[in-house]
């Protein structure tokens, strides 16, 4: 939200892919308007912690600019996996296998 | 929303937002693209990102080549701030003596359509990328000018530069049906309303046989789920796609500096699956652990999967098809419809205006199936 004297805030809303609060409402402003645009556009929500910090944050925003409840905007897919795990250690389940 | 176009477009994917793009560039105005969900979110946003234009068809080495072309100045010409291109090139590993003859074979080809691409050996694909070791390394082809663009970031530039030139692009649109009269399409029947039309453009991706269903023709094809993931991103290391046929797995470093891999698994089933499996992760895996042992320290942040469609010569099916005479085709694309796009467009749009198109595609008709006319594409992941 932009502040008392009007400008838009510099804060991260996404740390991993470092997403302020202005750019979020700069891509609004050009017209991308729902969770899935605004997550392949600036990248939010796409990093290391897999959006468990931003979406909720971006959820809120886009409700707000939306002037809908939160419930309404619907959210980007969750994809796994829950943590960022090293490529090696999926090849140690392979060599597991029968 | 218009209820009477020249041009309807089904599919926001990247065919549909580049033919609407040329078709205004062309001087049509009235035109509608329709997408059941957001722009790309169908097999262009879920694809590898590759561009590459070492081919083993001469059609799919000069749509690729002059698509290549283009995506070096589209970000310009589309007045977008970028398109994330980067040519690192492709790097195909050659194992076994047959696929070695296979790649001189293509090479030859790739040089007389002027495609800048050479065989290399094992260790000068080692120096082009050093954690490449594959010890069983027969060869390799390599084309400097292949490499890398953000498919969101086409698309959406292809649909932002459509929109200034006149066409509306209505994404949460569904396509009920078609309505046809007289061997034409007059209407497209939307969640949305009716809207009538000149000419209807099939590029509906996986689902474009069930839209050339609705008009009562039909597209040879069977869609598979593709799987595929992406790092948290690492300080450049990798400038090439690393490519093998052997292993049907491709791995490039994008210019955010995450790696995305992915893998076609032969065994995968027909069908309409987009779901993920650890199997994928644990085969990919122990994949990259022989060829690029390295990127094993690299950590996975993300999967998901596509759909290939893949048609029975793995080319795609481009132009009008016999009938309904207004129906246009840019479908069967067969897993690399995303870095063929601007050159599918264009021609798409020359054809439906009456001009004779820059490549003569009309090889890659529908009716090339039932005339037997199949010229099938070897270097497919």
């Amino acid at each position: 939200m932009p502040d008392r004297v009007g400008r838009l805030s510099e804060i991260v809303i996404c740390r991993c892919e470092e997403v302020t609060e202005a750019d979020i409402h700069k891509a609004y402003a050009e017209g991308y308007r729902s969770v899935e645009d605004l997550k392949r556009l600036l990248r939010i929500g796409m990093g290391p912690c897999g959006g468990r910090t931003c979406m909720p944050l971006l959820l809120g925003m886009v409700a707000r600019l939306a002037g809908v409840p939160v419930a309404e905007v619907a959210p980007a897919v969750n994809r796994p996996p829950l943590k960022p795990v090293e490529l090696a250690r999926y090849a140690a389940l392979q060599e597991q296998q029968p | 929303m218009k209820r009477r176009v020249e041009a309807a477009i089904v599919g926001g994917g990247v065919i549909g937002c580049a033919i609407a793009y040329y078709l205004t560039q062309l001087g049509l105005r009235d035109i509608a693209v329709f997408e059941r969900s957001y722009l790309a979110s169908g097999s262009t946003g879920r694809c590898g990102a590759g561009v590459r234009a070492q081919w083993g068809t001469e059609m799919n080495c000069r749509l690729a080549q002059s698509s290549i072309d283009d995506f070096e100045t589209l970000a310009d010409e589309l007045d977008y701030p970028s398109i994330d291109f980067k040519q690192g090139g492709y790097l195909i590993l050659a194992f076994g003596r047959a696929q070695l003859d296979q790649f001189r074979r293509n090479v030859s080809l790739q040089n007389s359509l002027g495609i800048p691409s050479r065989l290399v050996t094992p260790d000068e694909a080692r120096r082009i990328v050093p954690h490449l070791v594959a010890p069983d390394l027969l060869g390799a082809t390599f084309c400097a000018t292949d490499g890398h663009c953000d498919p969101f970031k086409v698309t959406d530039a292809y649909a932002r530069a459509a929109r200034r030139g006149g066409a509306e692009i209505h994404t949460a649109t569904t396509v009920m049906g078609l309505r046809v009269g007289a061997g034409r399409i007059t209407s497209v029947e939307t969640d949305r309303g009716p809207v009538d039309c000149d000419l209807l453009v099939n590029a509906a991706g996986p689902h474009a046989a069930q839209i050339a269903a609705m008009a009562g023709c039909k597209i040879p094809y069977v869609t598979q789920r593709h799987q595929i993931m992406v790092t948290e991103p690492v300080a450049p290391m990798q400038d090439p796609m690393v490519l093998s046929f052997s292993h049907g797995l491709y791995c490039q470093q994008t210019p955010h500096g995450s790696f995305i891999m992915g893998l076609g698994d032969p065994a995968e089933p027909v069908g309409f699956d987009i779901g993920h499996s650890w199997q994928f992760l644990a085969d990919l895996a122990s994949k990259i652990d022989y060829l690029m042992p390295a990127l094993g320290s690299l950590r996975v942040v993300r999967q998901w999967s596509g759909l290939y469609e893949v048609t029975p010569d793995s080319q795609p099916i481009l132009g009008p098809a016999p009938e309904p005479a207004n129906l246009w085709l840019a479908a069967g694309f067969s897993g690399h419809g995303f870095m063929l796009a601007p050159m599918v467009g264009r021609i798409l749009a020359q054809l439906i205006c009456g001009q004779t198109p820059e490549i003569d595609i009309s090889p890659l008709d529908l009716g090339r199936f039932a005339r037997g006319e199949l010229v099938r594409e070897p270097s497919v992941v």
